[in-house]
């Protein structure tokens, strides 16, 4: 699934760019130390956590994308940096749990 | 000893969250060129930047280092303090001095030094109060891993 693919199916909106980037499984988590931990390339990231450090560890493990739920408030700085350093940010409406719901009923994997 | 084969270093300073993570992402991208095994650059960035958050959080500022020999990587962060207490209670899983600010970052769980020791190969710590703290993270290298 790519996270174009993802944003439609979780009636979310795409902020930034490589939308085209694989996802291969999935987290939610919003303990960094913790991602960092057990991170993984081509992950969706869903964290409530919106500074610049989340996309650090999302380009670390070269994930797929961030994803915000509840509309949290957008950090443009974020954005940019996720556009330089090649992950996508995904703004969704819907709570955390029923992402990783819907993730999971579309075979996205932990 | 052989000396190392290649060095790369970074400033880094208290309180600059802004650019946490810069320095790992950069010795990262050197170690795929050079086609360490992907395990072992994982377990490195893992280590670089847990470390490169411990001097943003604790210390005020110092050096984190990537160094390359034949047959190992090592990294070495070095602060100017204020140093450590009680190594043993900093090892500890889940033990954190953070600020409730940091810790509404998602940061501070007592997770950076034991997340770096178990990503190391060999791991040391030395710390004296107000000359500061240095870690060492070591990796073998395979003899197809690059650095040769």
């Amino acid at each position: 699934m790519t996270v174009n693919e993802l944003a439609a199916l979780i009636e979310g909106k795409v902020l930034s760019l490589h939308g085209e980037n694989d996802i291969k499984r999935g987290c939610v988590c919003d303990l960094l130390s913790w991602v960092m931990a057990r991170g993984s390339e081509g992950c969706a990231w869903v964290t409530v956590q919106t500074h610049l450090n989340v996309v650090a560890v999302a380009s670390l493990h070269e994930m797929a994308c961030v994803v915000w739920p509840e509309n949290v408030e957008a950090d443009a700085e974020s954005l940019a940096k996720a556009d330089e350093v090649g992950v996508a940010v995904i703004s969704s409406p819907l709570s955390a749990y029923k992402i990783a719901g819907l993730m999971y009923e579309a075979g996205v994997g932990a | 000893m052989t000396g190392p084969i290649y060095r790369e270093s970074y400033s880094v300073e208290r309180g600059n969250f802004a650019t946490a993570g810069d320095a790992s992402r950069a010795m990262k991208n050197t170690l795929k060129r050079m086609g360490v095994d992907p395990a072992i650059i994982r377990d490195v960035a893992i280590a670089s930047y847990e470390l490169e958050l411990n001097l943003v959080i604790h210390s005020a500022g110092g050096s984190i280092t990537l160094e390359i020999f034949p047959d190992r990587l090592r990294l070495t962060c070095a602060d100017r303090g204020p140093g450590i207490p009680d190594i043993s209670l900093a090892l500890q899983e889940g033990y954190s001095t953070a600020t409730q600010e940091v810790r509404n970052m998602g940061f501070g769980a007592g997770m950076g030094l034991p997340n770096i020791r178990r990503h190391s190969h060999e791991f040391d710590i030395e710390s004296a109060m107000d000359a500061g703290t240095t870690i060492t993270s070591q990796y073998r290298l395979m003899p197809n891993d690059g650095g040769k």
